[in-house]
């Protein structure tokens, strides 16, 4: 799960960590308010999405007037943001932050994520801060310290100061910084973190060390025992059908192509996207009814299927294992008297009560539905429909 | 032969009088599994559906049933705590069925059984079957070929579970038996992983050839290729699910996501190619390649 910037910093600032001040606006006619409270020459006006390139897209802007606050509101809120992440549809922008500028002598790079491989959170600290660090990973990876931490004992104050040399502070700016990559390592740790990162971490002239952006990502798994990391979530940040199917325990993800799909299990749904680029088709959609699905959740992915305009033809992909195929062939019955077919489904059905299923089908007599003898079969003949 | 499992292994349900862990104790008994008891704190001294003995705790299984293996299905927020309690009772192998584990769970759970010395397969993984002789886990039992000293054999290593029964499904179509399938699962912090089991297959004689099946997410299928280079002489054949996924997005499984440009499908299937090893274009072929190698 993502969070925005704001309560990122929230979060950071709850903590002990030093985040300069900030207001939240979701009108332009607060902007000039909140220019004067902040009571700094300069402010930052950051457009508050989850997705990035904001910065190249406009929506980070700096400004030196309470006039200029309101006008550059006004717009960032009237007009949806587009960059590199977000699709030519772009996102709205519903929250403005203003902060106040900060005087830069040197940006730093401090994240915590788990390292898969090794099982176990690592601190990552970088003195070229201020850019993606996956950047840095790719064109300067000794430029990345890495400290390991076990989960229960957690990053020890000597980690941390290993890291603080490693980066070239030193005396106060060490302290300081030991202090922040203990306090971010144990935020991750207690808040069920998969990301938590202070991006850049900035040198002011004045010797302090300020988090001045932040981005924190949730383990979806653990939320249920984090209300308030549950709270900070942002349904308008979400894409509709995406909300729509996980209330019926699909899981679905939208894509570009035409073919959609549906499929129990989430290897064979990918699989399943796979064959159907392997034999020419772009698929629609990711879609996993998962193994106790019911005809009513089944004929739901339909819905959600079909309601993607540039569908053109489905794919249904069953093995089944729990999920049974005469539950999907019921589904796919009560679909077409639901919803109706009028495009090409071409359904492959193995495992479970595959003969119950076929048959059911048959009976049926859908004139849409087009029975696939193989997987290689199927593909062929959704990609031959579109 | 086999590995992990076979006829002797004595079974127990951590969460068996739940609904899922009622329906596939009845299918794992169905099987053929020696499945011996069941664990329900608050229910002690009952007996399950099945009339088998449940008990409060692994500990007093342990003691009454002499069970060796436990197939657990215990919510997800008390999974890994269950996988902690096997261990400590004396279980030498966890099969943790459950999805939605918290990572942060897993890596101490992972941290506890490694010092035990106690195997876990899983989480959010399908189970372990060696064919014939013992089914711990929810895949359907009849799509798999027991081997029967005549039929050319295969051991199947998988994070998928839908995806494993199609591959066992084209195994058995092509009339190979499978000594042992292993779904290892799809988070990104589990038990037992392909190279542990690559080991495992290849020092088992009954196993000819293997078939590992991967997805986006990670590196594992990467360590693997190095892995069988250097110490796998059997025939190696592999699917990587997810070449058009795109990235950021996490395809269903908590571990199936592409990040800062790391566990694309392609850098896996380049890994494994690199290693000569035969990796499937498609998924409706793993039978047909492993035809060419077995």
């Amino acid at each position: 799960m993502k969070i925005h910037e704001y309560q990122a910093r929230e979060i950071l600032r709850n903590a002990g960590l030093p985040v300069p001040g900030s207001e939240v606006i979701d009108r332009s006619d607060q902007a000039a308010a909140a220019f004067r409270k902040l009571g700094a020459p300069k402010v930052v006006v950051k457009a508050q999405v989850h997705a990035g390139g904001r910065g190249k897209a406009g929506y980070v802007k700096l400004i030196d007037s309470p006039a200029e606050a309101e006008k550059l509101a006004a717009w960032m809120l009237a007009n949806p943001m587009v960059s590199k992440q977000t699709g030519p549809q772009g996102v709205k922008v519903q929250k403005i932050l203003l902060a106040p500028a900060v005087d830069i002598a040197k940006e730093y790079y401090l994240g915590v994520v788990l390292d898969r491989a090794k099982r176990t959170p690592v601190l990552m600290a970088s003195a070229e801060g201020g850019v993606e660090i996956e950047e840095v990973a790719a064109k300067n990876p000794d430029a990345i310290k890495k400290a390991w931490f076990h989960p229960l004992l957690g990053l020890q104050p000597f980690q941390a100061r290993e890291i603080a040399a490693a980066i070239g502070l030193t005396g106060d700016l060490a302290k300081q910084a030991t202090d922040i990559m203990l306090r971010l390592a144990r935020l991750f740790i207690e808040k069920d973190c998969s990301l938590a990162e202070i991006n850049p971490l900035v040198l002011t002239p004045e010797n302090k060390l300020l988090a001045i952006d932040a981005k924190f990502n949730f383990d979806d798994n653990a939320t249920f025992r984090h209300a308030d990391v549950a709270a900070l979530f942002d349904p308008s940040e979400e894409n509709a059908a995406e909300l729509r199917a996980k209330e019926f325990n699909l899981s679905y993800i939208s894509l570009e192509g035409n073919i959609g799909c549906l499929v129990n299990g989430a290897g064979l749904a990918m699989a399943t996207m796979d064959i159907i680029k392997l034999h020419g088709g772009q698929p629609a959609n990711f879609l996993d009814v998962g193994g106790s699905v019911t005809a009513e959740g089944a004929v739901e992915a339909f819905r959600i299927i079909l309601s993607d305009p540039s569908v053109k033809a489905v794919l249904v992909n069953i093995f089944g294992g729990i999920a049974k195929c005469d539950v999907i062939a019921d589904a796919l019955i009560k679909a077409a008297q639901q919803i109706g077919f009028k495009l090409p489904v071409v359904v492959r059905l193995e495992g479970t009560n595959v003969d119950i299923a076929r048959k059911m089908l048959k009976e049926a007599n859908i004139p849409q539905l087009r029975p696939a003898a193989d997987l290689t079969d199927a593909a062929k003949q959704v990609c031959a429909a579109v | 032969m086999s590995i992990l499992v076979d006829r002797n292994t004595r079974v127990i349900c951590q969460g068996i009088t739940g609904k899922a862990g009622a329906f596939h104790t009845r299918q794992c008994l169905d099987y053929g599994t020696k499945m011996v008891g069941g664990v329900t704190p608050g229910k002690g001294g009952t007996k399950s559906e099945h009339g088998l003995p449940v008990y409060d705790n692994c500990y007093q299984a342990v003691r009454e049933t002499a069970c060796d293996t436990t197939l657990i299905f215990v919510p997800a927020g008390g999974a890994a705590e269950a996988a902690m309690e096997a261990a400590d009772a004396g279980i030498r192998l966890i099969v943790l069925i459950t999805e939605g584990v918290p990572t942060l769970d897993m890596v101490k759970a992972r941290k506890y059984l490694d010092d035990k010395g106690v195997l876990l397969v899983g989480p959010n993984c399908p189970g372990v079957i060696t064919p014939g002789q013992c089914k711990i886990g929810i895949m359907p039992g009849y799509i798999h070929k027991p081997v029967d000293g005549k039929s050319k054999t295969v051991g199947i290593i998988s994070r998928s579970g839908t995806l494993t029964y199609e591959a066992v499904w084209q195994c058995s179509q092509r009339g190979y038996a499978q000594t042992t399938c292993v779904g290892i699962g799809g988070d990104p912090v589990k038990g037992l992983n392909y190279i542990e089991l690559l080991g495992m297959f290849e020092n088992d004689p009954e196993t000819q050839a293997i078939v590992m099946i991967g997805e986006i997410g990670g590196t594992d299928e990467e360590k693997a290729a190095d892995f069988i280079k250097q110490n796998v002489r059997k025939p190696v054949v592999a699917f990587i699910a997810g070449r058009t996924a795109p990235p950021g997005k996490r395809m269903g499984h908590a571990g199936a996501i592409i990040s800062g440009g790391e566990g694309t499908a392609d850098s896996k299937i380049a890994a494994l190619r690199a290693a000569g090893i035969a990796v499937c274009d498609s998924p409706a072929v793993i039978g047909e390649t492993l035809a060419k190698f077995i």
